[in-house]
């Protein structure tokens, strides 16, 4: 199982190391160290590396480095997939997850560590029973604490991991019964120079922030289930009921979850909300180049594109470029050759634009490589693979619950071709 | 006020602050500076010399310092024993408390201090929570006996711990069998023999309820301790199957994956008509294609299992080749393993834009991946044959580019698929030859030499284009060298006349000027082939060349077979076994997938046909290049050894050989023309034959002359029967002949004249070849000695046995019918050696229920004895590969009627028992080559 964990930052310095079987000495990250020279940027280091003893699996996120140390033959998901967790449960915690932050709150990091690994077998992943036992910090009850003494650690059993809802907490109370649900998706596209789609995909999930008191069974039912193709879903869900009816049941944990991901595969049409036209132009043994690029809506079932934001590399061969936008700002750094433009939202009267000059290498020949272009965007209102919910029942409890379910659509990986 | 300012006090005589603190009588102050203590301990500072102080904390009601204290005793009892031993009472102290979370809690950092002393104190309380009331403790506990183990083994199995973890598998608390399971399964990686996780019917049936319910940990550990069981026929195996589906769905793709193993090893037991199986191909796709969503670590870890998935059953994902496509930013990692899936997946249907998108990733920025995708358009084309008119024009049009690397490995990629489809892009060469100059990798500069010199007929100015190459010829690496002298001799050899003297210059260069041994054995060969017989050298050198084909970066499939078992692990990450790099090598089981069950076999067809094997859903093998280049580079030593390493190897020793010994009656008086096996000459005996004999029958595969094993002559008639005619007799075959070595006896008071013979209709078609001559009179107790040739073009009619054969046998008194029972190995034919790629090929093609497994006991041979022994009855060895100690011979052998059968046989130093398993399309015929292998090796 998971033997220790080292955090290193992106200068290459380990900054917290954990044990949960006999020490191992950090001289192992050195291992680490060879694979991150070797790999030109931090994303390229590859996920798992062998040592002659154990074998280092690590995730790379928030510009840190989670190594897991294993010596045994040890399922590689299972060790990513937990890595994962731990950092999902400091940005739960603290709300961001950085290096200061988990200095600043070493003696609780340490402490949710021992809680969810015991001899390297998980022991609470589950963020609302981690909390139970390990109260995150707040500037109030650190403020009490140092007045009363008392401390951040909950001496009560976590009842929640005997019952048979291990994610519920039992005696659950509020004033107001709220139950949201966020159907959010994300379309991942290439689509090639000619503006035609070679994959599309659609990654949705449906995030929930339920406060109902007592034990509340909920049922939420979709107009057009059959347009999933893979689901998985919270433990909470029951199988049986959606393998028959295609009904989510469930007794919902309390407060903020993932219900639901999907999956809406290339099989399906997937709609592309967004094109954009482009001329980008390296002519030859010149040292100008034209570029222009246009960004324009597509199949947007009539709501607006927000928050646009078109990056894209530019070869090395590009020294500079000057450019005009007709809406929002850009930066070209000419150091990284990264080109950005916060577009905003998409008049579809006025189209937005970018155009104007790139300055190459003098003398140099076109480029080898064609910049792709990446887009993000948002659209409120709108699940575009065209899910909907039909209805939020509850039962089990007496109260009237207030509901409420929001759609929002973002670009993934979106990129295009040039 | 946050946990930063704990790391601040870096000054002198810190420990010593510290120390005051701990001891201070403010509960406050305590707690702080045991904070501090843990702080300095997370990065790595030395604050042992503190223990004593810490340790005094313990006693204490608070929780969290309670915690604290335990944290640090984990990390420092090691360093400081005897002062561990004070901690001991009050862990058993808090073992009794009334709060669950303290026994917990205490019991589980009992587990964590590793120090000797302290494990025999924690016995008692751990028994206790192992039967504790609350299933919080139990579960702690179990987990308890695993780290104990770690600790100390003996000590667990002596106090019976491993039973209780056993009996809590029957937990009535799901959490609490899946921790039991773990801990099981962690105690029997250490353990391999042991029988530990006993598994059955029963116990999985309560693993699969515990599974619904317990944490998405508990779910890993229980479907990779299902994963394994064998079930015992395809029912339960269905079963088991229903029931771990629905954890496709679940969130963590540690569980899709595991669940993914159970499903893809228990689909090997059922029956591929049943419905079922196909509702179960469909389920799994998804699932996998919505792993790739995930991060890309786990994308990674994915991949890498999918790639295994896909050779296995490719069906699974032929439709989802566009997930595989290649996003810019997605880490180097992920790219390269889409790519190689890619690949795997291309097919007729989807070629064309698979192609486009390779076309597209040929222009990206990552030199490593630009080259990897030109590659695999080479790849594409070799392995869709209908696609590489569009390979090679899109290889032409990155060649056009002119981006120098792009251009170098289209070269060599389009050097392949010359060798695959030759004579039908020759074309394009005069694109190539433009690009000669720019070319400065060794790879793809002997590429284009190779090409100049196999098309040098087509090429005006092929001479200068070679002679170019040659002023720096001592520059070159070897590849280049080699390569430059073949062509240069090819291009002699079809152009003669214009090219002597260069010929003759690359001829010094390479045996007079050169330190590399296998560049100057090489030459002196061309030499003296060229000075003695230019007409047997053009066979030599311009012989035809096999095709490439679809070869082997595939998986061996037994080692696939063994990886589908280990899905989702390291070992599928490495694509190697467990056994190849797990530490220490602790004697790991090999899994294996399980045999399709009786009641499914029924089902299916076992008389399968040779033709009827479903070939077109074989994933195409492709050589990784490499081996190509070794291939090209012996081309010329005779036909392509497309041998495993040890042939290849045996090839060069038998060339040195050549050179040592007999050069010049190997040269002088060998005829290249003449059939191989008239060619070994009767001087180049045992001492260098062993590298020679493995040269020829690589390039022919003859068999010796010796002749098989001939079994003692046994009575076939016995004289009581015959009316006093005693015929006893057996079989033999010498090259590539088969006879009846039959013994008259006349035991009868009067002559016998007038002897014939006659067969029934057999298996084989044996019938005599010739009539059965007895010159004379055979006079009372007068025995005669005949051999009679047999043919084996007779009439042919399935035996019960496969190998009885019905005779009769006439003289002047009566006709007389007799059966005996023939060994298969007289029908081994001696051109039985399959090549490797084929072998490869044949192995796969044949379903598995064909495939026969035997014991042979008593045989304390190594594997060269096994393997000479039963050459020379035309069992050939293709390869020999050494697993773990242990020898894997592959072997081929053909019978009469055109039947392969394919065999591993696995020996096992120490081990007088050879394993043999057999392949054949015609299983029936298994159960007697397995008869005819004991028979030639017990003699």
């Amino acid at each position: 199982m998971i033997h220790s964990l080292f955090l290193i930052n992106s200068s290459g310095d380990i900054f917290l190391e954990k044990h949960w079987k006999s020490v191992v000495s950090r001289s192992v990250c050195d291992y680490f160290f060879e694979a991150q020279e070797r790999a030109t940027e931090a994303e390229n280091v590859p996920p798992v590396i062998p040592t002659p003893h154990h074998y280092l699996l690590s995730v790379y996120r928030h510009k840190i480095f989670f190594v897991a140390v294993i010596q045994t033959e040890v399922p590689p998901l299972f060790v990513i997939e937990f890595l994962h967790r731990v950092v999902d449960t400091f940005q739960d915690y603290f709300g961001v997850c950085s290096e200061p932050v988990i200095k600043d709150n070493v003696v609780v990091v340490y402490e949710v560590l021992e809680e969810m690994l015991d001899n390297g077998f998980p022991l609470a992943t589950e963020s609302n029973i981690l909390k139970e036992l390990i109260k995150p910090p707040t500037i109030l009850r650190t403020v009490v604490n140092t007045i009363t003494g008392s401390t951040n650690v909950g001496d009560q059993l976590p009842t929640g991991q005997l019952s048979v809802v291990p994610w519920r907490r039992t005696g659950v109370k509020y004033t107001n019964n709220e139950a949201y649900f966020d159907v959010i998706e994300e379309i991942d596209a290439i689509i090639d120079k000619s503006g035609s789609t070679i994959t599309a995909e659609i990654q949705g999930v449906i995030d929930a922030c339920v406060k109902l008191t007592g034990m509340p069974d909920l049922t939420l039912s979709f107009m057009n289930p059959r347009l999933l193709d893979d689901v998985s879903f919270h433990p909470c869900v029951r199988f049986k009921r959606w393998e028959s009816e295609r009904i989510l049941s469930f007794i919902p944990p309390d407060g903020n979850f993932r219900l639901l991901s999907y999956h809406v595969s290339a099989q399906n049409l997937v709609a592309i909300p967004v094109y954009v036209k482009h001329s980008i132009n390296f002519r030859d043994s010149s040292s100008l180049g034209r570029f222009e690029i246009t960004v324009g809506p597509k199949q947007t079932m009539g709501k607006a594109i927000e928050g646009v934001i078109v990056t894209s590399q530019m070869p090395k061969g590009v020294l500079n470029m000057s450019l005009t936008p007709s809406q929002g700002m850009h930066t070209f750094d000419p150091v990284t050759k990264m080109l950005s433009w916060d577009v905003g939202k998409i008049n579809p009267q006025k189209l937005p634009s970018l155009k104007g000059t790139m300055s190459l290498q003098a003398g140099a020949s076109k480029p080898d490589e064609n910049p792709t272009i990446n887009l993000q965007f948002k659209i409120q209102q709108l699940a575009i693979s065209g899910l909907k919910v039909n209805r939020l029942d509850m039962y089990g409890e007496k109260y009237k619950p207030f509901k409420g379910i929001k759609y929002m659509t973002k670009a993934g990986k979106f990129q295009v071709r040039t | 006020m946050t946990d930063s300012k704990y790391f601040t006090t870096t000054k002198k005589g810190e420990i010593f602050e510290l120390k005051a603190e701990l001891n201070s009588d403010k509960k406050e102050k305590k707690k702080e500076a045991v904070k501090k203590v843990i702080a300095s301990m997370t990065v790595g500072k030395d604050v042992s010399a503190l223990f004593p102080d810490v340790v005094n904390c313990m006693q204490t009601d608070n929780l969290e310092l309670k915690k604290l204290v335990y944290l640090y005793l984990m990390n420092y009892a090691k360093s400081q024993p005897d002062m561990a031993i004070m901690a001991v009472n009050t862990f058993v102290k808090d073992c009794e408390d009334p709060n669950p979370l303290i026994r917990a809690l205490a019991v589980r950092t009992m587990g964590c201090i590793r120090v000797d002393k302290i494990t025999e104190y924690l016995c008692e309380p751990l028994r206790k929570c192992l039967k504790d009331e609350d299933p919080y403790v139990r579960k702690t506990a179990a987990v308890c006996v695993a780290k104990l183990h770690d600790i100390n083994a003996q000590l667990v199995e002596d106090q019976g711990f491993l039973d209780t973890l056993k009996d809590l598998i029957s937990d009535s608390n799901p959490m609490v069998v899946a921790n039991a399971v773990a801990a099981l399964s962690e105690i029997a990686e250490s353990h391999p023999s042991s029988n530990l996780l006993d598994l059955n019917p029963q116990s999985i049936n309560k693993l699969l309820t515990a599974l619904n319910e317990c944490t998405e940990w508990g779910q890993i550990f229980i479907l990779d301790c299902l994963a394994n069981y064998t079930p015992k026929d395809d029912r339960e195996a269905q079963s088991i199957c229903e029931r771990v589906t629905p954890r496709l769905s679940h969130a963590n793709s540690a569980v899709v994956l595991s669940a993914v193993k159970v499903l893809m090893k228990f689909m090997e037991m059922l029956s591929k008509d049943l419905d079922y199986y196909g509702t179960l191909l469909k389920k799994l796709a998804p699932p996998l294609v919505t792993l790739l969503s995930a991060e890309p670590e786990l994308q990674y870890v994915a991949l890498r299992n999918i790639n295994l998935i896909v050779q296995k059953r490719p069906e699974i994902l032929k439709h989802e080749m566009k997930v595989f496509f290649v996003k810019y930013n997605d880490p180097i990692y992920v790219k390269l393993e889409k790519l190689d899936i890619m690949i795997r997946l291309a097919s007729q249907a989807n070629i064309a834009q698979v192609l486009a998108e390779l076309k597209e990733y040929a222009t990206e920025v990552d030199v490593d991946f630009v080259r990897k995708a030109v590659r695999a358009i080479g790849r594409c084309a070799i392995k869709v044959e209908q696609s590489a008119e569009r390979c090679v024009s899109t290889l032409l049009d990155l060649i056009q580019t002119k981006v120098n690397y792009v251009v170098q490995e289209a070269i060599v990629v389009i050097k392949d698929i010359f060798r695959k489809y030759p004579n039908k892009y020759e074309s394009v060469i005069a694109t190539l030859c433009e690009n000669l100059d720019s070319l400065d990798e060794p790879e793809a500069r002997a590429a284009m030499i190779w090409i100049v010199g196999e098309y040098a007929e087509r090429i005006d100015n092929a001479d200068e284009l070679l002679e170019s190459f040659l002023e720096g010829f001592h520059d070159e690496s070897t590849q280049v060298q080699l390569q430059l002298l073949t062509a240069i001799v090819k291009l002699f050899l079809k152009k003669p006349t214009e090219t002597q003297e260069l010929v003759q210059q690359v001829l010094s260069l390479a045996t007079q000027d050169s330190d590399n041994p296998d560049l100057r054995d090489r030459g002196y060969i061309y030499w003296r082939l060229l000075s003695t017989d230019p007409v047997a050298a053009k066979e030599v050198v311009l012989a035809e060349k096999p095709l490439i084909s679809e070869e082997t970066d595939l998986i061996e499939p037994t080692l696939l077979d063994e990886l589908i078992c280990y899905i989702g692990t390291l070992a599928s990450v490495y694509h190697k076994p467990p056994s190849a790099f797990v530490e220490g090598g602790r004697g790991v089981v090999h899994k294996s997938l399980p045999p399709r069950s009786a009641s499914s076999e029924s089902t299916e067809s076992p008389e399968a046909a040779p033709t009827g094997a479903p070939s077109a859903e074989q994933p195409d093998v492709i050589p990784p290049q490499g081996d190509l280049l070794g291939d090209l580079l012996n081309l010329d030593l005779g036909p392509p050894v497309s041998g495993p390493p040890l042939a290849t190897s045996s090839v060069q020793m038998g060339a040195v050989d050549l050179l040592g010994g007999g050069l010049d009656s190997l040269i002088g008086s060998t005829n290249f023309t003449a059939p191989p096996a008239a060619a070994v000459p009767a001087n180049l005996g045992a001492p260098i034959g062993s590298g020679l004999s493995d040269l020829f029958d690589l390039t022919s595969g003859v068999g010796t002359l010796s002749g098989s094993y001939v079994a003692p002559k046994a009575v076939w008639l016995p004289a009581m029967k015959a009316k006093g005619l005693e015929i006893s007799g057996t079989f033999t075959r010498q090259v590539g002949s088969i006879s009846m070595d039959l013994q008259l006896t006349n035991k009868a008071l009067q002559v016998m004249t007038d002897f014939a013979i006659q067969f029934n209709r057999n298996s084989f078609g044996l019938a005599p070849a010739a009539p059965l001559q007895v010159h004379a009179p055979l006079s009372p107790n007068q025995t005669v000695e005949i051999s009679l040739p047999l043919s084996t073009v007779g009439s042919v009619m399935k035996m019960e046995p496969l190998n009885n054969l019905q005779v009769a046998v006439k003289n002047n008194i009566d006709v007389f019918y007799f059966s005996t029972l023939y060994p298969l190995h007289i029908l081994f034919v001696e051109d039985g050696k399959m090549d490797r790629q084929m072998f490869l090929g044949t192995w796969k093609d044949i379903p598995n229920e064909n495939e026969a497994q035997f014991q042979i006991r008593d045989c304390p041979l190594n594997a060269e004895a096994v393997s000479s022994k039963l050459q020379s009855s035309n069992i050939f060895t293709i390869a020999k590969r050494n697993v773990e100690g242990q020898d894997m011979l592959y072997q081929s052998l053909k019978l009469t009627n055109g039947i392969w059968v394919l065999a591993e046989l696995r020996i096992q130093p120490g081990n007088p028992s050879l394993t043999l398993s057999l392949k054949c399309r015609a299983p029936e015929v298994s159960q007697h080559v397995y008869q005819a292998y004991e028979t030639i090796l017990k003699n």
